[in-house]
């Protein structure tokens, strides 16, 4: 019997006079300690009766792609439930996941292979079994290796999607040869001032300035230039944006002319109509997004779910709602023919043609390059 | 028991519940914040616990968070001063006013109803580059081009002041409600204009609602961070925003946690200030 049941049979007992006021009040009050109390031992018995799984996300086509194809279908397949929730950015997550008890999130649809690292510094990894996980066989040894060389005896994450972050454009204020043209230095183009936008992650503006001053992202020889760039930056944008739903809004409102933008949101974008170029720089961000599974989490429940959308149809079906290619390997899986249409596709399997960050590099200079960048963004 | 102890203890009983969510909610995350700020974040992973005073030492002595502070405080009392000159009148006009107070107060209130991302989000739907206004604008002739409105400081301050407003108008309108109208008849039968009724009898009887609505707004509108981020530009900053960068971007929850005091501190002191010359009792009155 579950909790709302038994409330509703006491409140049943009280209107029928079986029970007076007094003692109602007392039963629920006593519930409410015993629930306080055994809260932070509830985790191991609900990893024996798993009812419901929480999922968080970006939000947006993401998450309807992620509702509609995944777990709708896995809820109808197991009875079990996925709530899912959003969060705009993984700095904000992983705030949330810290103050957290454990068991509390279960998936995170996770960006960057720096962002594993860093999960795993606070000792939030856990353990997949992966003969439950038979899919993982399918996905691009080059995305599960990324993992692997940050916990060498296990996986926490099963690779899903990748993506980059490129130059998008507005084509009736930019033309393609304009923007071939200047690259990442169209960001810092005082021709373009005022029609400017950024993201205000300090990673992507750390990269972008390390491109607009030929500088290597993974290697930095000379950070001061990168922050003048990126002052630079700040000087002609009109707007950070901190959301995939402002980006894309900021764009199809004509509020920017040209931002980075996530390649999925801008392919979204083209997909309404609007005419917005994108172009992936040379040496532009690119990224990878796994199913991240929490420590603390009901992991045969988790690894089953990640076995389903790591199945062919669901994940052709979530990749072709949300944009980003999959993460399986186009060698062995026919990935129809919208994926291979989207930013950032590639059909080799092997993804030499992205550059991706370098976690150790960017997780040692995060303390650093994320303070300072909120000095150089209030004008220091 | 006697009679008198049970008295005594009866004020202590009925304020338990409200005391002990006080101290559970607030003073013992306020002091797991205290502790905090006495710690070192590291490079990577857990913090690291003990007493250090170099985040407050930071806070302190770095410019940077100095000008911010003194930037927020200057947004924050902008803000009041414009709520202020556009709340007075509407406070006064429903004061005055017969019949239809009831339904002037509900639409007060009906801001209250919406999500304030919701209201403050509303403004770039009406100053943006296709907004409403610059449609207006460019259908009637008067501007060629879109003119850029949003994104800047002057955009902070509306959408704050948006905000804000309801609160300053219901504690003036709460300080004018209990002004006897027979002062100002008075006033009158002596010789005085209707101007000089108002300025030297009702403003200065109204000052004290007028100085609580100022105390919230400017004690709210320090506080925020949601407006900067929604209309602000790159450089609009007020300080919780650098509370919410510490502990949300840059995961530096002990930093974060001494800024968060230090902005406790200077809005706790101005409470303080005006708890010593108007008393809260005001305060009390325009809330309830």
């Amino acid at each position: 019997m579950d909790n709302t049941t038994r409330y509703e049979r006491l409140r049943e007992r009280l209107q029928n006079g079986d029970l007076d006021r007094r003692k109602f009040l007392g039963l629920i009050g006593a519930a409410g300690a015993a629930y306080g109390l055994q809260t932070p031992f509830a985790k191991y018995a609900n990893a024996q009766t798993v009812s419901q799984v929480r999922f968080d996300g970006w939000g947006g086509i993401v998450s309807e792609a992620f509702r509609k194809y995944a777990f709708d279908p896995y809820t109808a397949k197991t009875g079990v439930t996925v709530v899912d929730g959003t969060f705009p950015g993984g700095d904000e997550y992983l705030a949330q996941v810290r103050a957290s008890q454990p068991g509390e999130y279960n998936i995170a649809h996770l960006s960057g292979v720096f962002d594993y690292a860093r999960y795993h510094s606070f000792d939030l990894t856990s353990a997949l079994n992966l003969d439950n996980i038979p899919n993982m066989g399918l996905v691009m040894p080059a995305l599960t290796n990324a993992f692997a060389a940050v916990t060498p005896d296990s996986l926490s994450a099963a690779p899903y999607d990748y993506g980059s972050t490129g130059l998008a454009y507005n084509r009736k204020y930019i033309s393609d040869d304009e923007m071939k043209e200047k690259g990442a230095k169209i960001l810092i183009d005082a021709a373009h001032k005022g029609k400017i936008g950024g993201w205000s992650d300090w990673r992507t503006r750390v990269w972008y300035g390390a491109l607009q001053t030929g500088q290597d992202p993974n290697g930095i020889t000379d950070i001061e230039a990168v922050w003048d760039a990126v002052r630079q930056h700040r000087d002609l944008a009109l707007k950070y944006w901190a959301s995939g739903a402002e980006l894309m809004s900021l764009l199809a409102e004509e509020e920017i002319h040209v931002t980075e933008g996530w390649s999925g949101r801008i392919y979204a974008l083209q997909e309404q109509g609007h005419d917005i170029g994108y172009y992936d720089p040379p040496k532009g961000f690119g990224w990878q997004e796994c199913l991240f599974v929490i420590k603390g989490s009901p992991m045969e429940a988790c690894e089953e779910l990640l076995n389903f959308m790591l199945d062919p149809a669901t994940s052709i079906a979530v990749a072709e709602g949300q944009n980003y290619p999959p993460a399986l390997d186009p060698t062995k899986v026919d990935l129809g023919a919208k994926i291979p249409t989207l930013p950032a596709f590639d059909p080799t399997g092997t993804l030499a043609g992205l550059t991706f960050a370098d976690p150790g590099y960017w997780n040692g200079n995060e303390a650093d390059w994320s303070e300072t960048f909120s000095r150089v963004q209030r004008g220091y | 028991m006697t009679i008198e102890a049970r008295e005594r203890r009866q004020p202590w009983i009925l304020l338990s519940p409200a005391l002990t969510a006080v101290v559970l909610l607030l003073v013992v995350p306020l002091l797991f914040i205290v502790v905090y700020s006495f710690w070192l974040r590291s490079a990577a992973g857990a913090d690291t616990p003990g007493f250090h005073l170099d985040n407050w030492q930071k806070v302190l002595s770095d410019r940077f968070y100095r000008d911010i502070l003194l930037n927020t405080l200057k947004i924050a009392a902008i803000t009041t001063a414009v709520c202020a000159v556009m709340g007075y009148p509407a406070a006064y006009f429903i004061a005055r006013s017969k019949g239809n107070k009831l339904i002037l107060l509900v639409l007060l209130m009906l801001p209250f109803w919406i999500s304030y991302i919701i209201r403050t989000m509303s403004w770039i739907n009406i100053l943006g580059i296709s907004g409403a206004l610059n449609s207006l604008l460019l259908t009637l002739g008067i501007i060629s081009e879109p003119i850029q409105m949003l994104y800047n400081e002057v955009t902070v301050i509306l959408g704050l002041v948006h905000f804000l407003l309801p609160f300053m108008v219901l504690n003036i309108y709460v300080s004018l409600e209990g002004i006897d109208t027979n002062l100002e008849d008075a006033a009158n039968s002596l010789g005085a204009t209707r101007w000089q009724s108002f300025l030297q009898v009702t403003l200065p009887l109204s000052l004290p609602g007028l100085a609580a609505g100022g105390l919230l707004c400017f004690v709210l509108g320090a506080g925020t961070y949601i407006t900067p981020v929604i209309l602000g530009g790159p450089r609009d900053a007020m300080f919780a925003n650098l509370v919410f960068e510490a502990i949300i971007r840059q995961l530096n929850w002990p930093l974060g946690s001494a800024l968060s005091l230090a902005l406790l501190a200077v809005l706790g002191a101005l409470v303080l200030i005006y708890n010593r010359y108007l008393g809260m009792a005001q305060l009390a009155k325009g809330l309830g």
